[in-house]
């Protein structure tokens, strides 16, 4: 299957990120268009678009936008979610970079066909370079007569907030994102009720991520038809991959979805000294690790179901036959550890629990009891917490242990270290004294 | 240093830009920050101040975010992501030879004014091992030039982030966050190779989107 540059198309332009070098490519003119539309018709455009969520839960976006109430009288709200933290997802940050305009513009055409005239970019706060671009990025539109009152003459006013977060990986999930934009630690919120009915201050919100948003310039502007070309009838439209890890030439790859991971591969190069893929996730540390099996399922949200894991965010991370799937594993529990909000008991102690006995292994000092009590653990932390981040602590071990058994038994007694020499995952030469 | 009436507007100009002034309390810690090179106890009462809360409701959020500092960084922050895929491409060795190097560990400061940190995905794996420098890109790093990043930043000599501008120090990131029309968006490094991997192999084999119908 073919790339198909689109978000990504003009990024080789280094004028792209200003209003000037967008518009030269044809910025803009989607949202002319969309401003004499009513906009209940832009919602079923996006609707019918089939386009799916690429935060990576993958929810029809017409649909969410649909459950949001009209004429309640009551103010609405959209809100982007640029917290962009997942383990391994590394796509909103260089769309920001790279082309904030096609965000910018989106955010407007949403926000008329929701009915808001607020927004928020709510940007994490480790990337300045990506706050000052989508900052400039608005700020460019304003005075152009893009964001403000009237814009274009059609009587819609709209107002943009650039936010800076300040470092929590849980702000990524949308009503922890809504507390800290409310000036609140950032704690998830039971849901019912859901953003879209009490969102932001108690009022309906839309919460979108950031390339789902960069994608409604493309699809208001050319077309639901267009749009399908691309993808499956479950997942249709494009993506924009980013391939990490042993690979020679990790970096964006745009291609319509169903796309192989083993097409993307060659892309990229194929594997480092042609050494094979040993494990892979497709979207994040949340999702299951797949193998060297897996390569040819297409790259779709129902074709990643089927094989017991998740496209999320598509943002695969590849690694070859030198790295201590122990060790992988370890990593990400501390991370999960860390990142655990407190709020939910099964999700702070759970972390801390599994942790514990995860970095035993990683040492050398498991016990084939503990291969089975890491399964309990993560069995009850599951479906206990408010929020996906309990599950998506427990899911990264289930997952090791389905294929790499043997690791953790031989993590009984032999350290990962001695199982796998660090130095042969890393990816410079420099020699490192230890 | 204690804060000035500047400060206190611009903490007022952050609170008015919101339809609820409380929304403006994390750019508001930023500020703080940005003049104290931490967020003290004096920063957070003046927070709470302008938005009519205690301290201890203030407190309870600048306690919960990473990115604030209980220990003053007086020159720069330089992290190390060491998260699965970073550290082990050679993230945990840039870690240990940035420690040795700066006689600290983990959000430590040493007495040079640089704090060390472990950090967490900093949405860059494409750009593994990664760290940062007073949260500007430093991609693609080896434990040598990370040394050699932290050696000429101690020299206080001009360092340019792989994407994004020339270095110039924590306090001056943390006024970013809050303001961030800094002026530096221009930076012509910002898109690099790796961003444009997919697009140069798509140029070189031919490989488009399908054309844009004429009726839109």
């Amino acid at each position: 299957m073919a790339l198909t540059p689109v978000i990504t198309e003009f990024w080789d332009d280094p004028s792209l990120y200003t209003l000037d070098g967008y518009k030269s490519h044809g910025g803009y003119v989607a949202l002319a268009d969309a401003l004499k539309q009513d906009p209940d018709s832009i919602i079923a455009t996006v609707k019918d678009s089939g386009l799916r969520g690429r935060g990576g839960a993958g929810f029809p976006t017409g649909l969410k936008w649909s459950f949001v109430p009209q004429n309640d009288g009551k103010e609405h709200y959209l809100v982007v979610n640029a917290d962009e933290s997942e383990p391994g997802a590394c796509k909103d940050i260089p769309i920001m970079i790279a082309n904030p305009h096609a965000l910018v513009e989106g955010v407007i055409i949403t926000s008329y066909a929701i009915r808001a005239s607020h927004a928020f970019i709510y940007i994490r706060g480790e990337v300045p370079h990506a706050i000052r671009r989508v900052a400039l990025a608005v700020e460019q539109a304003r005075a152009a007569g893009l964001i403000g009152n009237d814009i274009l003459g059609s009587g819609f006013d709209l107002n943009i907030v650039v936010h800076a977060g300040a470092g929590a990986y849980i702000c990524g999930e949308e009503t922890a994102l809504l507390d800290s934009l409310e000036g609140y630690r950032g704690q998830p919120r039971l849901k019912p009720p859901f953003p879209a009915v009490a969102g932001l201050y108690a009022s309906p919100t839309v919460i979108n991520n950031v390339e789902t948003i960069a994608n409604i310039p493309y699809i208001v502007g050319r077309g639901v038809d267009w749009f399908r070309q691309f993808g499956t009838e479950k997942s249709p439209g494009f993506k924009v991959f980013a391939v990490s890890g042993h690979v020679k030439r990790p970096g964006i790859y745009e291609a319509p979805l169903g796309i192989t991971m083993r097409e993307l591969l060659d892309y990229a190069g194929g594997m480092r000294d042609g050494r094979p893929v040993k494990f892979w996730l497709p979207g994040g540390s949340s999702v299951p690790m797949l193998t060297a099996e897996h390569l040819d399922i297409p790259l779709t949200y129902e074709d990643m179901a089927a094989a017991g894991t998740m496209l999320g965010t598509g943002t695969p991370m590849m690694f070859d036959d030198t790295v201590s799937v122990v060790k992988a594993v370890t990593r990400w529990l501390e991370f999960y550890k860390h990142e655990s909000c407190g709020k939910c008991t099964p999700c702070r102690e759970g972390t801390y629990w599994i942790t514990g006995v995860l970095e035993k292994f990683e040492h050398g000092h498991g016990s084939s009891e503990e291969v089975e009590t890491l399964v309990t653990l993560c069995n009850q932390i599951s479906g206990r917490s408010f929020c996906a981040l309990g599950d998506a602590a427990a899911t990264p071990y289930p997952a090791a242990l389905k294929y790499f058994r043997d690791e953790f038994d031989a993590a009984i007694t032999t350290s990962a270290d001695e199982q796998f020499n660090p130095s042969a995952s890393y990816v410079f030469a420099e020699a490192v004294s230890r | 240093m204690t804060l000035t009436s500047t400060t206190r507007v611009e903490l007022q100009q952050l609170a008015a830009q919101y339809p609820q002034p409380r929304s403006a309390l994390l750019p508001m810690l930023h500020l703080v920050q940005s003049v104290e090179g931490e967020v003290t106890a004096e920063g957070i009462t003046a927070c709470a101040e302008v938005l009519g809360i205690t301290a201890a409701e203030a407190t309870a959020v600048a306690t919960f975010y990473t990115m604030y500092k209980r220990d003053a960084v007086a020159k720069h922050h330089i992290g190390v992501c060491t998260n699965t895929l970073c550290g082990l491409l050679g993230g945990d060795a840039v870690y240990d030879a940035l420690s040795a190097r700066l006689g600290v560990g983990h959000n430590q400061v040493n007495a040079d004014g640089f704090m060390l940190e472990r950090i967490e995905c900093q949405a860059a794996c494409t750009h593994a091992p990664v760290m940062t420098v007073d949260w500007e890109f430093m991609d693609d790093v080896t434990p040598g030039t990370a040394v050699a990043v932290v050696d000429a930043l101690s020299r206080g000599e001009q360092v340019q982030a792989t994407r994004g501008p020339v270095i110039r120090s924590f306090v001056a990131t943390e006024h970013t966050l809050a303001f961030p029309l800094d002026g530096l968006a221009a930076a012509d490094n910002s898109v690099d190779d790796k961003m444009l991997a997919g697009l140069r192999v798509a140029q070189e084999r031919n490989m488009s989107a399908p054309s844009i119908p004429q009726e839109h």
